[in-house]
């Protein structure tokens, strides 16, 4: 280990990071998955389909796996959620299917879901089957704005009714967090790429990569140009901890960091910190936490202001946090980032509890971590500006957010939104449901013209 | 631990569990093997006339595998002994010197001529062997050559070479019976009337296990063709109870012992036997499929269940049950049941609703309270069928509870509805 230093790229050999970074879940062989899927009980009215935001026949898809057909339990995935193969690695089973599983209820151990999910998507992509066709050509253009999993899987399900697609996205990349945002050991193998080649692989979608809403495409114009639109747009700010110091080196953004992570190739050449500290209690601080130890850092805790109750990383998820050495320290929050030349040299914190009415007090008892690096994780904003540049009439937010119904149209009656973007769950699987809505939506609207 | 020991048809073992006429029983190697295990005996692989022998397959074996369960039924296109007469008889005599505690009966199917059998049971006689059983059962590869089963199916040839062999030996003779027939019955009176010691049942059900959907062709497959085999294994458990129980309640039959065959897996699976009758029981799948070490579980299991019970032997389970199989015509019409779901270990799986829904009669009903599902049994749509407890996959979570409806019992021969009713007395 390479430990001169509190700053330092290489503290692990390429090998130890290849090991580090490779599939935190390898998949199920066919035997595993006959096995655990012969533990399906086939439940009636399944609840393990009625937890799941896009409603996947999971005793269905589940079935056809225990017989072989592969193909089929696929299709029945798909047809569903086009990006069954990425929700397979990154849904949080145990608080959506798994949790419902009766055999959750019956002896604690759910049927192995999202592995049975992966199965049957892996045997597809590996045998380069193409399930969807294309309805008779419509002739109507939707143009959808962002390359994420709302707006591939709201462009898939628009081509697969024959309407032609746009997708304005501002990355050189299409997937979105998929890409950019999914802690690499759970996104292995470029799968993100894989997954999106397949769903642009219907036809009749195009993306224009670098083409940002606001700078290089307007709402207005595209409301104009196109027929439909969706807008996919997900959460392109980062909250600030709002404290003096918070722009030293060292005091880094998670999400930024774990961007420049996944467009690594040689994720040894990343610096880390040796005491690294990250601050929050969500999916994201577990991920940059178990990153960062993973990239070689010795030291790693999270803080998080309140209880594990509390924090929206699910209970997997923390316990994979300590299980990779990283410490939890809860009920505390950062007071002052203190530097040294400029960097930051140690994080100060106050313990915290809940008064009476259950909201959080400070204690004034203190202590303090030394950080190479501490990263913020304490969430992610939708930024509206963008809509509102050359924009004649305003979209409705909801909170802060964009304001959709039941169908995910927004307030602007030919433009729909999903994903991040709108108030909900911010999943992958979530996102894909709304992409799917608003594309039957759009299809319905686009007919009755 | 109560006392295992059984006499059947005057031959001592020291439990009731024998291996059946089989793979496992083709040579002096296994059988010393399940003897070291604890097996009480074993019915010798089925020897043939003198001369060449007969030639076996490969492939021999294809498995019928239900839901992730290996060999629930199992079936075999396999022969009698491959090996010559003369090497089975000197290793039946000298296992048979060295294991004299242990039953040892040999297996034979020759021609349908005295002349034949009476050579042979000359020879086996001379082993000191407990006995012979007839084999009438199998019903491949020898019942084309006018042996076996093809013999089993005419009562006329079982009580007749039943009668050779009683006339030419010493030894007990016990007939194997096919259950390739419409009526069990027959060729088990026919082997009671020829003189038969006891009848062992059953020999293995003709079938095709299987098709191999890529070479077209039945399993298992011999150099791209297949044939029909004798099905055995846990899935054949059924047909070999109905037909022991046949013969144990003939009167015909009546004191005829009778050594159980078929599906015999655990020590569980020999009590129901025993209960219609068995005085031993003969296995061979579930050691092929698990090894001789079965055995220990299934002596074990038996004498303490038996404790339980408050039995001190064996033989007081022989028969037991047999007295409340009765024929349809004879069952209660005014016995009521219905299914009670127990709501604290129901897992809200909803098979119980789907299959009565579906399927029966509409009698469980699915709501929601607070989020969650529950389902509840409609009382006065509920005939009391039993589906839904089968097919509920918590075991006890739906019993069929009896419901006093104050009738007296009435049978089919009474009721107002069967026009041939008997005029009550």
């Amino acid at each position: 280990m390479n430990d001169a230093g509190r700053l330092a790229a290489q503290r692990l050999t390429a090998d130890e990071i290849a090991r580090n970074f490779s599939d935190i879940h390898p998949p199920l062989d066919r035997k595993r998955a006959l096995v655990e899927a012969s533990r399906c009980y086939f439940c009636y009215d399944a609840p393990c389909t009625q937890a799941c935001p896009t409603g996947i026949d999971i005793p269905g898809f589940i079935r056809k796996i225990t017989t072989d057909n592969v193909k089929g339990a696929a299709t029945t995935i798909l047809g569903e959620n086009i990006m069954g193969g990425a929700c397979a690695r990154v849904c949080p089973v145990e608080i959506l299917c798994e949790s419902a599983c009766v055999r959750q209820t019956q002896e604690s151990k759910p049927i192995q879901i999202g592995a049975l999910q992966r199965y049957a998507t892996d045997w597809l992509f590996d045998h380069k089957v193409q399930p969807f066709t294309r309805a008779a050509a419509t002739g109507k253009r939707v143009a959808v704005v962002g390359a994420g999993p709302a707006g591939l899987a709201c462009a898939h399900r628009l081509a697969r009714h024959g309407h032609d697609v746009t997708i304005f996205e501002a990355r050189p990349k299409a997937g979105g967090l998929n890409e950019y945002g999914i802690a690499a050991y759970k996104m292995t193998n470029d799968f993100a790429q894989t997954e999106a080649a397949f769903i642009l692989g219907i036809g009749g979608i195009r993306i224009e990569f670098g083409k940002a809403l606001g700078r290089d495409v307007r709402l207005a114009d595209l409301r104009r140009d196109f027929d439909a639109m969706f807008l996919g747009l997900g959460l392109a700010g980062a909250n600030a901890l709002a404290l003096e110091g918070e722009d030293m080196a060292g005091v880094m953004d998670a999400v930024a960091y774990i961007e420049r992570l996944r467009q690594t190739a040689d994720k040894s050449a990343l610096e880390i910190g040796r005491r690294v500290v990250v601050i929050g209690g969500g999916n994201t601080a577990i991920d940059i936490a178990v990153q960062a130890k993973r990239l070689g850092a010795q030291d790693v805790t999270i803080v998080y202001r309140r209880g594990p109750q509390h924090m929206t990383a699910t209970g997997y998820e923390q316990e994979l946090a300590q299980t990779n050495g990283v410490a939890i320290k809860y009920w505390a929050r950062p007071i002052r980032l203190v530097g040294q030349g400029g960097r930051v040299r140690e994080v100060e914190f106050e313990y915290t509890q809940l008064d009476e009415q259950g909201r959080l007090m400070s204690t004034n008892d203190r202590f303090t971590l030394l950080a190479d690096m501490a990263f913020k994780a304490i969430g992610q904003t939708f930024v509206a500006a963008p809509l509102e540049i050359g924009a004649a009439e305003p979209l409705e937010l909801a909170g802060s957010r964009i304001a959709v119904n039941a169908d995910r149209q927004t307030s602007l009656p030919n433009v729909w939104a999903g994903g991040d973007c709108v108030p909900g769950d911010d999943l992958t699987v979530s996102a894909v449901q709304d992409g799917k809505v608003a594309a039957e939506a759009i299809n319905r609207a686009l007919r009755s013209a | 631990m109560a006392d295992l020991r059984t006499t059947f048809a005057g031959i001592k073992s020291p439990n009731p569990f024998w291996l059946a006429s089989a793979p496992p029983t083709d040579k002096a190697y296994n059988v010393v093997r399940a003897f070291k295990a604890g097996w009480g005996g074993v019915v010798w692989k089925t020897l043939g006339e003198d001369g060449p022998p007969v030639v076996n397959t490969a492939s021999r074996y294809g498995s019928l595998d239900v839901g992730g369960v290996r060999m629930a039924g199992f079936n075999n296109i396999e022969l009698i002994t491959d090996r010559p007469l003369q090497v089975n008889l000197d290793e039946i005599k000298q296992v048979k010197r060295d294991w004299p505690d242990r039953a040892l009966v040999v297996s034979l199917m020759v021609p349908c001529e005295e002349e034949s059998w009476k050579r042979i049971l000359k020879r086996v006689e001379e082993t000191h062997a407990d006995g012979v059983e007839l084999n009438f059962g199998c019903p491949h590869g020898m019942s084309e050559r006018g042996m076996g089963a093809a013999v089993g199916q005419v009562p006329e040839y079982v009580e007749m070479v039943t009668r050779w062999c009683k006339q030419n030996t010493r030894m007990p003779v016990l007939v194997k019976l096919t259950p390739n027939v419409t009526n069990i019955l027959g060729s088990a009176r026919a082997a009671k009337r020829g003189g038969a010691d006891g009848v062992s049942l059953i020999n293995t059900i003709n079938s095709i296990i299987g098709v191999d959907l890529d070479l077209m062709a039945p399993t298992p497959v011999v150099g791209g063709k297949g044939t029909h085999g004798g099905y055995c294994g846990p899935a054949v458990k059924p047909i070999a109870l109905h037909m022991i129980s046949e013969i144990g309640r003939d009167p015909e039959c009546a004191g005829m012992p009778i050594s159980g065959i078929g599906g015999i897996a655990t020590w569980r699976d020999a009590a129901e036997f025993h209960a219609l009758g068995a005085g031993t029981v003969q296995v061979c799948t579930a050691a092929m499929h698990y090894g001789f070490k079965i055995i220990d579980d299934m002596v074990d299991g038996l004498s303490n269940w038996l404790d339980a019970k408050g039995h001190a032997r064996l033989d007081a389970l022989v028969g037991r049950a047999l007295p409340n199989v009765t024929d349809w015509q004879h069952l209660d019409l005014n016995y009521k049941i219905v299914a009670r779901i127990d709501q604290e270990a129901c897992i809200k799986c909803g098979l119980c609703h789907i299959a009565c829904e579906d399927t029966s009669h509409q009698a469980i009903t699915v709501s929601k309270t607070n989020g969650e599902r529950r389902f509840e049994v409609v009382d006065k749509e509920c005939v009391g069928c039993n589906l839904c407890m089968h097919a509920c996959p918590v075991t006890g979570c739906i019993s069929m509870i009896e419901v006093a409806t104050g009738r007296k019992p009435l049978t089919w021969l009474e009721h107002p509805n069967n026009p041939l009713r008997q005029a009550a007395e």
